[in-house]
C-alpha cells in the first residue's frame, strides 16, 4: 500500500488539499455560529455543516491513517452531534472549545506537509470537549411525527439528525408542509436547487426524498419535508407557479391529513413543453463533477500573466510595423494591419483583465483568520473584544493577500495589546466594557484600503516623544505635528512595548510592518485620538502584476521607478545643492535630503554631467526620502515587472526588469532598498 | 466489465475507494460527488453495485437507498453503506431500508474487495 505519511506521496497531497478545504469551511462556519451564542436557536444548517465538516475530516484522516487528526475530529464530531441533536446548548465556552479544536486540527494538518511531523498534546483539548458533552441532557420525546401524518416512507429514510430536526420543528410549533415536485431527470438538480433556495427563505428544509414517478421514465419526484416559521401564504402561490404541490401537515384541525401519495398531482412531464429539453438518451454520458471551481497553483497564474505581458509587447511591435509601412508607401496594407492591431489591442486588454480577475480573492478569507487571532489573544489577556468585519467581499490579488497577512496580524495584535483596555479600565473611563475592533476593507480607485480601528485608549503623543528622545531617534520635539509624532512609530528601533504592555515584545516593530506593506507596494498610516482609539490605514494596489512607472534616463540608460514611490520631481535648477560630510544633499522646504546618482549607486563606468535641464526625482516616505538626480524624464508607462531570476536576486536597488516593447528592457528600481542603503549611517 | 457506482462527497475517500476497486480485475468505477449526481447517473449507467456514504449535502444516503429500493429498475442492485462508527443508528436504518452490507471507516481495502467479490464475483 501507498505510504500516506510520505510528504511527497500523491495520497498525502490529496489528503492535504481536501483537509485544508474542510478546515477553511469549518472556521468560516464556526465564525458565523459565533453570532448566535446565547440566542434561543442557532442556525441548524450552520451547525449541521460544521458537523459534516468534522465528520468528513474524521473519515478522511482515518482512511489515510492520520490517527491524531482522526481522534480529534472524532471528538469534535461527537460534540457537534450533541449540539445539532439539541442535547447541549451553544455557550460561549463551547464556541471557544470549537475554535481551539479547529486551531489544533489546523496545526496537525500543517504538520503533515512538513518534514518535522510535529507532535501535539491532544489531551487538553480532548478533555475540554468531553467537559462540554458531559452536561448533555437526553432529548425529551416530542409529539410523534407519525401522528402528524408524515408517511412511514419518509420517516424511515430520515437520518437521526433529520429526525431530530423534524421533532424540533414540531416542538417549536412550526408549520409542517409536505411539498411534492416533479422534474425531468436531466434538469432536476438545477430546478430542485431553485425550489429549495426559495423554501429556505421562509423556513427549514428537513428532508428531500426522491421517488420514481411511475409511468414517466425520464422524471423524478421529490417529497420535501418543510418546516415554516409562519403560515407561508406567499410561498403557496410561488409553489403553484413552480408546479409544485403542497400539503399542510398536522396541527390545525381545518386541514385534513391525507397520505401524501394519494393527494399529490400527477407528475408534470418536463421537456414536453415548447422549450424542448433533450431526452435522456440524447444526453452524452458524463462523469463530470458538479463542482464548478478548482484549485490552481498561483505560479501558473503568474506564468499566464507573463505571457499576456509578452503578447502586449508583441502587439506594440505589430503596431509600430504598421506605422513604418505607412511611411514606406504601403498605405493600404498599413491601414489594414493598423486596424487588426487595434482589434488585437482590445482583445489583449480584455485578456489581461480576465487573467487579473482570476488572481483576485475576497479579503474575507484573511479576515476570518484575523478573527481567530482576536478571539485567542483577547482570551489570553482577559479582554472583552468584539471584532466587527465589513467589506469582506472586497477583492485583492492573492499574492498581496498573502503578503499582508503577517503585517495585518501584527497591527491587530498591537490594537489588542496596547489599544483596548481591560474591562475594569474601560468601565472606569465610562466606556462599554466590551471593546471593539473594526476591520474593514473597501476599494478606492485602483487601490484597496484596509482599516483597523479600535475604540481603545489611543496613542499618547507625549509618551512617544519622550521615548524617541530617550532612544535618540529625534533631537527635539520642536515643531512636531501630531502626524509627525505618529510617524515616529514607524522608525526602526522604536518600540513602546516595554512601557505599555509586557505582553507583546515579539521583536517586531512597526517599521517591519511598514516595510512588509511597502514590499507589496502599499502604504500605512496611523491616526489616533487619546482616550478614544486609533486607526491604522493600509492602502494597497489591487494587483501587483502591472504597475505604473516613471521612466527616467541618465547617462544613456533608462530606469523605471514605481510611481507609488515617487513623491515629486523638480527641475535641477530649482534645487539648492550643498555638501555635508563630502556627501551631496539638497534642501527641500524644511528638510535636508541625501542626493544620489544612479550611475554611482550601480558603479557604472560612465557618468554624464548634469545640466540645468536635468531633474531630481524625490522618492521614499516622509522621514526617509532621497533625491535621485537624472538627465531626463521620459514619461509614465504601465509595465509588467519581471523577476531577474535567482542569479541576480541579491542585487541591491533593483526590483526587477520590464520590457518596454521595441526590444528595450529596463531595470525597475527597488526604491525602499535604495533609500535604506543611502540613509544608512547618515541622515 | 462490472460497473460500480460510488456516491461520496469527499474526493479523497472517493479516490481511495476507486483505487481499491480498480486494483481488481474486471471492475470499473463511476463516481458521483453527491446524491443528486447519483440520481442522474443511475438511469444512464448500467450499474451492478452501489456504494454510498450517508452524510451528503443534498440528499442523504438513506434517501438514496429508499429511492433505489422503491424503483423497479434498480431494486435488485446490491448496495453497500460506507459509514463511521458514530453513525450506528443511521447505519441500522440503512440496512432496514434494504442496504446489503456496511463498511465502517477506516477499513482495510481488502475487506471491500472481498465484499465486492461476494456479490459480483
Amino acid at each position: 500500500m501507498t505510504d500516506y505519511h510520505d510528504p511527497l506521496s500523491k495520497a498525502a497531497k490529496d489528503f492535504l488539499a481536501e483537509a485544508e478545504e474542510i478546515l477553511d469551511q469549518l472556521s468560516g462556519d464556526i465564525l458565523s455560529l459565533g453570532d448566535s451564542v446565547g440566542k434561543e436557536e442557532c442556525d441548524p444548517d450552520t451547525v449541521n455543516s460544521i458537523f459534516r465538516s468534522a465528520h468528513s475530516l474524521k473519515g478522511l484522516a482515518g482512511m489515510f491513517g492520520f490517527g491524531e487528526i482522526a481522534e480529534l475530529s472524532h471528538h469534535l464530531e461527537s460534540l457537534l452531534d450533541y449540539l445539532r441533536l439539541g442535547k447541549i446548548e451553544l455557550s460561549e465556552y463551547t464556541l471557544v472549545v470549537l475554535f481551539d479544536a479547529v486551531e489544533v486540527l489546523g496545526s496537525l494538518v500543517r504538520s503533515v506537509s512538513s518534514e518535522a511531523g510535529g507532535q501535539a498534546d491532544l489531551a487538553p483539548v480532548l478533555d475540554r470537549i468531553t467537559a462540554c458533552i458531559s452536561g448533555a441532557s437526553v432529548a425529551s420525546a416530542a409529539l410523534s411525527p407519525a401522528d402528524l401524518g408524515v408517511s412511514a416512507k419518509i420517516l424511515q429514510s430520515l437520518t437521526e439528525y433529520e429526525e431530530h430536526r423534524l421533532k424540533e420543528n414540531i416542538a417549536r410549533g412550526k408549520i409542517l408542509c409536505l411539498i411534492h415536485a416533479s422534474y425531468s431527470l436531466d434538469t432536476f438538480d438545477r430546478e430542485l436547487g431553485e425550489l429549495i433556495d426559495l423554501l429556505k427563505g421562509s423556513g427549514e428544509v428537513i428532508s428531500t426524498l426522491p421517488s420514481a414517478e411511475e409511468g414517466f421514465e425520464n422524471s423524478i419526484g421529490f417529497d420535501i419535508l418543510f418546516g415554516a416559521s409562519q403560515e407561508p401564504h406567499e410561498l403557496y402561490s410561488l409553489l403553484d407557479q413552480k408546479g409544485a404541490s403542497y400539503l399542510r401537515l398536522g396541527g390545525s384541525p381545518a386541514v385534513q391529513v391525507v397520505p401524501a401519495e394519494e393527494k399529490l398531482v400527477p407528475p408534470k412531464q418536463e421537456g414536453s413543453g415548447e422549450t424542448a429539453v433533450a431526452e435522456g438518451d440524447a444526453v452524452p454520458l458524463t462523469a463530470r463533477s458538479m463542482s464548478h471551481s478548482m484549485r490552481v497553483d498561483i505560479s501558473k497564474l503568474d506564468d499566464l500573466m507573463n505571457i499576456v505581458g509578452e503578447l502586449i509587447l508583441f502587439h506594440g511591435t505589430v503596431a509600430s510595423i504598421s506605422e513604418k509601412m505607412r511611411g514606406q508607401g504601403f498605405s493600404g496594407l498599413a491601414v489594414e494591419l493598423g486596424k487588426t492591431a487595434k482589434g488585437m489591442e482590445r482583445k489583449l486588454n480584455e485578456l489581461q483583465k480576465r487573467v487579473m480577475d482570476v488572481r483576485m480573492v475576497p479579503i474575507g478569507q484573511l479576515f476570518e483568520k484575523m478573527s481567530r487571532i482576536v478571539r485567542k489573544i483577547s482570551r489570553e489577556q482577559d479582554k472583552l473584544i468584539e471584532l466587527k468585519l465589513s467589506g469582506s467581499d472586497t477583492e485583492l490579488d492573492k499574492m498581496i493577500v498573502e503578503d499582508i497577512a503577517d503585517p495585518l496580524m501584527h497591527i491587530i495584535r498591537n490594537s489588542i495589546d496596547h489599544g483596548i483596555e481591560t474591562p475594569g479600565e474601560r468601565r472606569a473611563a465610562g466606556k462599554d466594557e466590551r471593546g471593539a475592533i473594526r476591520l474593514s476593507s473597501y476599494q478606492k480607485g485602483s487601490h484597496v484600503v484596509i482599516e483597523v480601528e479600535d475604540d481603545g485608549r489611543g496613542i499618547d503623543p507625549d509618551k512617544i516623544v519622550r521615548k524617541a528622545l530617550e532612544l535618540g531617534l529625534i533631537e527635539s520635539d520642536a515643531g512636531l505635528s501630531q502626524k509627525d509624532v505618529l510617524d515616529i512609530l514607524f522608525l526602526p528601533g522604536f518600540s513602546t512595548a516595554a512601557e505599555v504592555s509586557d505582553i507583546s515584545g515579539r521583536g517586531v516593530g512597526m517599521d517591519v510592518v511598514k516595510n512588509n506593506i511597502a514590499a507589496a507596494s502599499g502604504t500605512v498610516e496611523i491616526e489616533s485620538r487619546l482616550g478614544e482609539g486609533s486607526r491604522v490605514i493600509i492602502t494597497l494596489p489591487i494587483t501587483l502584476a502591472i504597475i505604473k512607472a516613471l521612466l527616467v534616463e541618465t547617462s544613456g540608460r533608462s530606469y523605471g521607478i514605481p510611481i507609488t514611490s515617487v513623491r515629486e520631481t523638480l527641475s535641477l535648477e530649482d534645487v539648492e545643492i550643498c555638501t555635508v560630510e563630502r556627501k551631496e544633499v539638497m534642501q527641500l522646504r524644511e528638510s535636508t535630503l541625501p542626493l544620489l546618482r544612479l550611475e554611482k549607486f550601480f558603479n557604472c563606468a560612465t557618468c554624464d554631467e548634469l545640466s540645468e535641464n536635468s531633474y531630481v526625482v524625490v522618492v521614499g516616505e516622509k522621514n526617509r526620502r532621497v533625491g535621485i538626480m537624472v538627465n531626463d524624464l521620459l514619461g509614465q508607462q504601465d509595465i509588467v515587472i519581471k523577476s531577474l531570476g535567482d542569479t541576480f536576486k541579491g542585487v541591491r536597488g533593483v526590483a526587477g526588469a520590464a520590457d518596454l516593447g521595441n526590444q528595450r528592457t529596463i531595470l525597475i528600481l527597488d526604491v525602499s532598498g535604495i533609500v535604506s542603503e543611502t540613509t544608512k549611517g547618515g541622515a | 466489465m462490472k460497473k460500480i457506482l460510488i456516491t461520496e462527497d469527499s474526493s479523497a475517500t472517493r479516490s481511495f475507494l476507486a483505487a481499491t476497486i480498480e486494483a481488481m480485475e474486471g471492475y470499473e468505477v463511476v463516481e458521483a460527488t453527491s446524491g443528486f449526481e447519483a440520481l442522474r447517473l443511475l438511469p444512464r449507467e448500467q450499474v451492478d453495485l452501489i456504494i454510498t456514504d450517508i452524510n451528503m449535502p443534498d440528499i442523504n444516503g438513506l434517501e438514496l437507498i429508499s429511492y433505489v429500493r422503491n424503483n423497479p429498475n434498480y431494486r435488485a442492485i446490491p448496495l453497500f453503506i460506507i459509514s463511521t462508527e458514530s453513525s450506528e443508528k443511521d447505519r441500522e436504518r440503512g440496512l432496514a431500508l434494504g442496504a446489503n452490507e456496511y463498511l465502517v471507516k477506516p477499513f482495510q481495502p481488502e475487506r471491500l474487495q472481498e465484499l465486492i467479490l461476494a456479490y459480483l464475483g
